[in-house]
């Protein structure tokens, strides 16, 4: 008996600190459909925000900047931390301690010293702040996450797959791209995918680097916020966590499968 | 591919210019005076970390400590329940869980905060629902102030406590359990002398986690603080973007980057001292 009340009152619990976590973010989505401007209270449902986002030039360009920076991120972060990731799993380096420092620590530091550390180097150098800064920093912070994601479906394949084409007189290239590239790829598809929802995301380091001409996403939303609020950015924002969250159900998706594929070891 | 070994190199060389080198100018600059117009000047000055330690830029130091602390108890009170839930639910519900504590962590911090500030504000959901009711004649101030900045920080890192202690709940050997039930332990004692000691590493893990990351936070309080309510990121920042006194800001940061970097390597050294129990998370 007691332990079944136990279980409910956990049930109970869990499931508050989950309306904690929802209820905001749900909240926030149904006022992107409420009449009224300024209101809280309920006036009808409109989905004139959304047209209004799309009629407004500012947002558009906005899109677009934040488009372009995420997906050239995305490839350059890819490319690096995937070749990163292979070299890595295959090598052994001496000054690992100081590659794996190299590695991590841009995870590790706080972003809002990363972003002020750029400006710092975009300052000293006569890159201006716009686009291309935007794009560097982007590719610095995402490249990280490229090589563990990668480097951890690499750990979970077998080595004797590629020493199999080897014995059938595979060249290293053919080896490369049959073999191991392929078995690799949901990891690389999965590191891609965090890349571009990271960037797509950013606030802290696009603020610091960002020129007057490479307004992102998040940027406008935070100038509209500091300006006044406006259900347009309601519907903005449940524009923004609905692509968040299908992105992440995808790379989620890829990175779970290697399991599946392999059920004989663990 | 004999040359193989090479294909690290356009990764590590791009950490080391746009990483590590810009580092290091911080590092330069914050010993660097500035003229009057905020231009910097190298005359090797340690002016900057001595400014530290004036009563106002100590008191928000402590501010930011004593903020991350709060978050880190609230955090792990509101999230280890949580984690023990999803832990011991049938093995084919705890994945969907675990996405369900991890898509809010994912989502923009920006737009998390103004999801509080449409709640909050004197128009807001909260407010307009009281008055309804008529709990209260005239809007409340709920925003723009201390107790604000604390709940939009437990929302914005609640996650990172939820998931490490799952990880350690999840690894915990369940007979150790039957065993002291045998022994006739009462759920409690079980729960004290047991679950308890064994999920220390995922608590730690998320302490480090929640601490750093309040630690450096700036949006949530720049959304949801008022005026007096800055922390060390948000004057970072002020340093940086309104005050322009670069030097003391690279200063600042660099406290901050070692703080949370020392902090890291106690946490992984006594990781390593313990047992190792949930080594990855």
């Amino acid at each position: 008996m007691p332990k079944t009340w136990r279980n409910h009152a956990l049930l109970a619990y869990a499931l508050a600190i989950l309306a904690f976590l929802y209820l905001p973010l749900m909240i926030l989505a149904l006022y992107s459909f409420n009449e009224s401007r300024i209101n809280a209270v309920w006036s009808g449902f409109t989905v004139n925000w959304y047209a209004s986002l799309f009629n407004n030039r500012r947002v558009l360009e906005a899109l677009t900047n934040s488009l372009v920076v995420a997906c050239i991120s995305t490839v350059v972060s890819t490319v690096l931390g995937t070749t990163g990731a292979m070299a890595l799993n295959r090598y052994k380096y001496r000054f690992k301690a100081a590659i794996n420092g190299l590695l991590y620590l841009p995870i590790l530091i706080p972003e809002i010293v990363m972003g002020l550390s750029l400006l710092v180097l975009f300052s000293q150098t006569a890159i201006p702040l716009g686009k291309v800064s935007l794009i560097l920093a982007h590719i610095t912070f995402c490249v990280s996450f490229v090589v563990i994601t990668v480097n951890s479906r690499l750990e979970g394949m077998e080595a004797e797959l590629e020493a199999a084409a080897a014995d059938l007189y595979a060249t290293p290239l053919q080896t490369f791209r049959y073999v191991t590239l392929p078995l690799a790829m949901p990891g690389i598809i999965a590191g891609a995918l965090i890349a571009f929802t990271l960037s797509i995301d950013d606030f802290v380091i696009s603020f610091f680097v960002a020129g007057p001409n490479s307004t992102t996403l998040p940027l406008y939303i935070y100038a509209m916020v500091k300006r006044g609020i406006s259900p347009e950015i309601n519907a903005l924002s449940t524009l923004m966590m609905l692509t968040t969250v299908l992105l992440i159900i995808l790379a989620h998706l890829l990175q779970g499968s290697p399991k599946k594929a392999s059920p004989a070891d663990e | 591919m004999k040359n193989g070994k090479f294909l690290i190199a356009p990764l590590l060389l791009w950490l080391g210019i746009f990483f590590a080198i810009p580092l290091l100018i911080v590092v330069v600059v914050s010993f660097a005076g500035r003229t009057p117009y905020g231009q910097v000047i190298f005359n090797w000055t340690l002016e900057n970390y001595v400014r530290f330690f004036e009563p106002l830029y100590l008191s928000i130091f402590a501010d930011t400590l004593w903020v991350a602390v709060l978050t880190t108890v609230f955090t792990i009170i509101l999230g280890y329940p949580l984690a023990y839930y999803i832990a011991q639910l049938p093995k084919k519900w705890q994945q969907p869980g675990l996405i369900l504590v991890m898509i809010p962590f994912w989502i923009n911090f920006l737009i998390r905060s103004f999801a509080w500030v449409i709640i909050l504000r004197s128009q807001g959901v909260l407010n307009t629902l009281l008055i309804k009711l008529g709990f209260i004649t005239a809007p409340l101030q709920l925003l723009y102030n201390d107790t604000a900045v604390m709940v939009g920080m437990v929302y914005s890192l609640l996650p990172f406590m939820v998931l490490p202690i799952y990880v350690s709940l999840e690894q915990l050997d369940r007979r150790l359990l039957e065993a002291a039930y045998d022994l006739g332990a009462t759920p409690f004692t079980a729960f004290r002398k047991i679950t308890l000691p064994l999920t220390l590493s995922g608590i730690s893990e998320g302490t480090i986690l929640v601490f750093i990351s309040s630690l450096g936070m700036f949006i949530v309080p720049e959304i949801m603080g008022g005026a007096k309510a800055a922390l060390v990121g948000n004057l970072i920042q002020n340093q940086f973007l309104s005050a322009r006194n670069w030097p003391f800001g690279s200063a600042l940061s660099i406290v901050l980057a070692i703080l949370s970097l020392v902090l890291i390597t106690i946490y992984y050294k006594a990781l390593a001292a313990g047992k190792g129990g949930g080594k990855d998370a």
